[in-house]
């Protein structure tokens, strides 16, 4: 039930629509040239429209074309460039593949690539071809491709259930959705089947076979419907969309929301499948969820690795997923569907033997029972599905057949300490004896090993000690109740102890990865900046996969290792394939589809938005490159480290604000003081200036002079000032470079005296030197210009007749300058202040400072790792002390 | 070359800055009827005009619009040993230091007042007339005799190490004129001993321990902070 106001297009719609007319500008395209058997025509309609094109002026290459032995001048390929196909050899001899790099450097405007679904050949930059097309789609090339309607991903499982034929080069049915344009090459099947007849149709060699049981008529027209329906669904998809940005009604449906549960078991991939598509068809939001129960088999490793692969499926093909922990199955996912407005649960249909249902209810009907008003949509599981899914048995533990030798040692050991035994214990007693090596099978062995020792126990027991001795007969009935609950104990027993360690295993694994990132994450805490983190990751990664670790982060224009394990060396190649998985911000490298010869795997360190960086993993174990288990951790590992270095940059961005203002507000102070420092001593030069020139002026001698020294003073000022601004200039810019070189403090102290001469007016400074004292490294002008500062200030603000002393002295590894005077002091409140920049304390007789003397004396002892302070003296007046360390 | 001018016991001031106001203080201040005054606008004009006037001084800015003012003092110091004072607004001690050791005999930072620079010009010039001829050097209260190695402080004799005798004996040779660190340490230690900045400041203060009323307020030998030393010679 809809109401007018629901016509309106959502937000989400309209950015989708913003986006997509956005991109059209700029994104490249990719057209999909679709059929649903190979022979329809798919290459030559490319190949036409890309003529087309080339006519329209645009620059048309081909990068791929699978001639498949046939005839290329049957090919309407005229004047069409053909970019040379990579040479790459394998067992097999030399193979033409797409030369990606080449392509890229080429750049042309539209690049045909053939055969989507293409596996590229190992030693390639991707597993596949549609991540070839991936990037140069990235790269800005618009794409003319091909491909059947069999090897899209959701709809493989129901093609195999038409044809019978497996399809195994699947492309994510998210290139559909990505395709700008799909065209639907058609061909009636009797048409086609006419051509494959006239042998105008190439089959390859291997899938000969196939080919009979694929090209039958009843299939072909199922896939052409297949396909039919597809293209008509990406049709509908932009009529819906057009509809909804142009604010028309239609025929909305209602909204779906679909759930779907996996378990882990073989079947969810399937599960998935069915309802992305069901998903698809309604144009529905869709739920995956997982649901941990403290139940059997939840802990088995192939079984948690699976439903990792699965809800990684769901995610990639746009589920929402999440993962729930509760007792009950059942009761979890109604409850999730309907916190969630699910409005339809998928569950598949039960392959259990019936005689387990009347032990134990069976999920869907519990599922349907509590469902309420939510649909559940059955789906049936084929028998063939169920053995292809199973697959190759787990790699589960090589030491099996050891294990079952072992038991049967185990059970001749027993035999043999039972036959002295026997005489003096009853037979019952003796099953004691078997029980025991059954659970040592059982805790040592695994199950398997442990239910064939209960096995050859009930054997070796009715073969050695129930009568008649040495025959598999059995004179007393009764002892084949001995035999029942023999093996039913072991079996049991071995069951709960497997289980139980597999429990263990898994708690103990978890335990270490949580510790790991408990650990990684408090020393990520700590770490305050980039190449903090860098080095806890390093550190963090190390000890708990064993691997060696590299960070690669960009650097201006360059993308370099920033942090590497002491052991690794990487050669430039290995930079490449890191930059690469930065360029395009997803993993590459071992153990992923793209770059995989490279001997690192290379993963992206991302939050939201932000790619940080790359970590570059060497695991010491082949098999963890590909352990759902170690990848989620990395996962995990660079997750953490993504935020940690956002935090960071963040930090600084916030620090960078506050020192901006910071900066404003001292801008501020700095204008007012530039117009009045600078503004008051032009007043007295201008003034005595203008008077003097003056011609008719009548000053006699006297006055002339007093208006000359006035304005030459000034002009001291003036220049004393703009002087003292350029310090300060420089000090904050960091322009200021020390130079440190051996000073001597008395050199040091009668340059400072000397520049004072003018303005010390006859008074006197009491200097104070230790007879001896080294060199010290300082930068000598600088510090001059402190002690000038100093004795400034103390000559500015105290008493004519009152007494300046200038004191050095060393204490431990400390040079202590010091300018003490009997002036008025500061109030203690502002003894900290005095340091701040443009502050400053009423002047005796009007000649006020800059407000900057203290400061710029400040910024050059700091420069010096030293310090400075201000502090009043007993019986009156100010003491100013800089402390410089002497290393 | 005897001078074409009527003038010929005038010395002759060749000032060279881009700044027109400069010049016309520096006319106005100097050309007194006690010097006569050259003037240069940029550095090709100081060359050309160094040729052609023949001055017994330079005055010379480092900001010049066509050349860098040490390039000027480097291309006269190829071929004339006139004495140059650098007249400058930049007051860095690496910038003095490079002028000087370009070659420069003295520097001035600008503003300065015309007291000083009258000083330092008639230093010059007393250096330059009398070059190296005379071997007593007296300066209120220090005599040094060059020809008898004696120094006398205040009426009394100073005993002085070989060392301190040498940098003594360099400085009076180039008394009123700074001489940089480096300069001193060539002289005296050799090239080697370049960069060698504390071997002489003890030297250095050593020396003012004996010659000098109050080592604290030197009146002979003077800092030029940052940029060596020069002995004052009047």
């Amino acid at each position: 039930m809809r109401t007018g106001e629901d016509t309106r297009p959502s937000p989400e719609a309209l950015l989708k629509v913003a986006r997509a007319e956005s991109a059209d500008e700029e994104q490249a395209k990719l057209k999909i040239f679709l059929g649903y058997a190979a022979g329809v025509g798919k290459t030559y309609a490319m190949l036409e429209a890309a003529l087309q094109r080339k006519r329209d002026g645009r620059d048309v290459v081909v990068a791929c074309l699978a001639s498949h032995g046939r005839n290329e001048s049957d090919l309407p390929l005229e004047g069409l460039e053909i970019v040379p196909h990579a040479k790459i050899s394998n067992p097999n001899g030399i193979l033409p593949e797409l030369d990606l790099d080449a392509v890229l450097a080429r750049r042309p405007q539209i690049a045909l690539v053939d055969e989507l679904a293409h596996s590229n050949v190992p030693d390639s930059r991707h597993r596949k071809r549609w991540q070839d097309v991936e990037e140069l789609l990235a790269a800005g090339i618009d794409v003319y491709t091909t491909a059947n309607i069999q090897h899209f991903q959701s709809l493989s499982d129901v093609v195999a259930q038409i044809t019978g034929v497996t399809v195994h080069e699947t492309v994510p049915d998210r290139l559909l959705d990505l395709a700008a344009e799909i065209r639907l090459v058609d061909l009636p099947p009797e048409d086609l089947l006419q051509r494959l007849h006239e042998g105008k149709i190439y089959i390859p060699e291997k899938d000969a076979l196939a080919t009979d049981r694929y090209f039958k008529l009843g299939n072909l027209m199922a896939l052409r419907e297949l396909s039919l329906r597809r293209a008509a669904a990406r049709v509908d998809d932009q009529m819906r969309a057009y509809m909804e940005s142009r604010c028309i009604a239609g025929p909305w449906p209602v909204a779906e929301k679909l759930l779907v549960c996996v378990s882990g078991s073989p079947f969810s991939e399937r599960l998935i499948h069915t309802t992305k598509r069901l998903a698809d068809e309604t144009k529905a939001v869709w739920h995956t969820v997982y649901i941990e129960t403290p139940g059997v088999n939840r802990y088995a490793r192939e079984n948690r690795e699976r439903v990792w692969r699965d809800m990684r499926l769901a995610e990639s093909l746009g589920a929402q997923v999440a993962t729930l922990t509760s007792i009950s199955v059942a009761e979890a996912l109604i409850d999730y569907a309907v916190k969630n407005n699910i409005t339809k649960i998928v569950v598949g249909k039960p392959t259990k033997p019936r005689w387990r249902e009347v032990l134990r209810q069976p999920l869907v009907d519990k599922i349907i029972r509590q469902s309420g008003s939510i649909d559940v949509h059955v789906v049936s599981i084929t028998k063939e599905q169920k053995d292809k899914s199973k697959g190759a048995p787990p790699p589960g533990r090589p030491t099996l057949w050891a294990g079952y030798l072992q038991s049967l040692a185990l059970v001749l050991v027993t035999s043999l300490v039972c036959e002295p035994a026997h005489r003096y214990l009853s037979p019952t007693n003796l099953v004691m004896i078997y029980l025991l090596a059954v659970v040592l099978a059982a805790t040592r062995l695994g199950r398997r090993p442990a239910v064939l020792t209960a096995f050859l126990s009930v054997l070796a027991f009715d073969f050695f000690f129930v009568t008649p001795r040495f025959t598999f007969a059995a004179s007393d009935p009764a002892s084949l109740l001995t035999f029942v609950a023999l093996f039913t104990v072991g079996v049991v027993i071995s069951t709960l102890v497997s289980q139980s360690s597999e429990r263990a295993e898994a708690i103990r694994e978890r335990e270490v990865q949580t510790a790991s990132l408990y650990y990684l994450s408090r020393d990520l805490a700590v770490a305050s900046d980039l190449p903090g983190i860098m080095d806890a990751m390093v550190r963090n990664i190390e000890e708990s996969l064993g691997a060696q670790i590299a960070v690669f982060m960009p650097e201006g224009e360059r993308f370099e290792m920033k942090q590497a394990s002491s052991e690794l060396s990487l050669g430039v190649k290995e930079l490449a394939v890191a930059d690469w998985a930065f360029k395009n911000r997803s993993p590459a490298g071992r153990g992923t589809d793209t770059l995989v010869s490279a001997a690192l795997l290379y993963l992206p360190i991302a939050t939201n938005g932000d790619l940080h960086g790359i970590l570059g993993v060497k695991l010491a174990d082949e098999t963890g490159y590909t352990s759902p288990l170690s990848r989620r951790l990395l996962q995990a590992f660079a997750t953490q480290a993504a935020l940690a270095i956002e935090r960071v940059r963040l930090g600084k961005q916030a620090e960078q604000a506050q020192i901006l203002l910071a900066r404003e507000s001292l801008e501020r102070a700095l204008l007012n003081s530039i117009s009045h420092d600078l503004r008051t001593p032009l007043v007295s030069i201008t003034g005595a200036l203008g008077a003097l020139r003056d011609e008719d002026n009548s000053f006699d001698r006297q006055a002339r002079a007093e208006l000359i020294d006035g304005a030459w003073e000034e002009a001291g000022r003036l220049n004393r000032f703009v002087g003292n601004l350029l310090d300060m200039t420089r000090l904050e810019s960091g322009a200021l470079r020390l130079k440190l070189v051996p000073c001597d403090v008395q050199d040091l102290f009668g340059c400072a005296l000397a520049a004072l001469e003018p303005r010390l007016d006859g008074r006197e400074i009491e200097v104070l030197l230790p007879s001896s004292l080294d060199l010290v490294r300082m930068d000598m002008v600088l510090m001059m210009q402190v002690v000038v500062n100093l004795l400034d200030n103390a000559l500015k603000y105290t008493p004519r007749e009152s007494c300046i002393e200038l004191a050095a002295g060393l204490a431990g590894q400390t040079l202590t300058l010091t300018v003490a005077d009997r002036g008025p002091g500061i109030p203690e409140k502002d003894l900290k202040r005095v340091f701040d920049k443009f502050y400053r304390l009423p002047v005796p007789e009007g000649a006020g400072g800059t407000g900057l003397g203290l400061s710029i004396c400040k910024g050059i002892v700091e420069a010096h790792s030293g310090n400075i302070r201000a502090e009043n003296r007993d019986g009156g007046g100010l003491r100013m002390i800089v402390a410089l360390p002497l290393t | 070359m005897a001078p074409t001018k009527g003038s010929a016991k005038v010395p002759r001031l060749l000032a060279v800055d881009d700044e027109v106001m400069i010049l016309r203080f520096l006319r106005t201040a100097l050309d007194t009827g006690e010097y006569s005054l050259h003037q240069a606008e940029n550095g090709h004009a100081a060359l050309a005009a160094a040729t052609a006037c023949r001055p017994d001084i330079i005055l010379l800015d480092l900001g010049l619009p066509d050349l860098d003012g040490i390039e000027v003092i480097r291309r006269i110091r190829e071929w004339s040993q006139v004495p140059i004072i650098v007249l400058s607004v930049r007051d860095g001690d690496d910038d003095k230091v490079e002028a000087l050791d370009a070659g420069a005999d003295d520097y001035l930072v600008k503003p300065f007042s015309v007291t000083e620079l009258r000083a330092r010009i008639r230093a010059s010039l007393r250096r330059s007339l009398h070059q190296a001829s005379e071997p007593l050097f007296n300066c209120s209260g220090l005599q040094v005799d060059l020809s008898h190695r004696r120094v006398v402080v205040r009426g009394e004799e100073v005993q002085l190490t070989p060392t301190e005798y040498d940098l003594l004996r360099l400085l009076v040779n180039h008394a009123g004129k700074v001489l940089t660190h480096g300069q001193i340490l060539r002289g005296i230690w050799g090239a080697a001993f370049a960069e060698h900045q504390n071997v002489l400041r003890v030297n250095i203060s050593n020396l003012r321990q004996k010659l000098e009323k109050d080592p604290s307020r030197p009146k002979y030998i003077v800092t030029e902070l940052g940029v060596g030393y020069r002995l004052e010679s009047d």
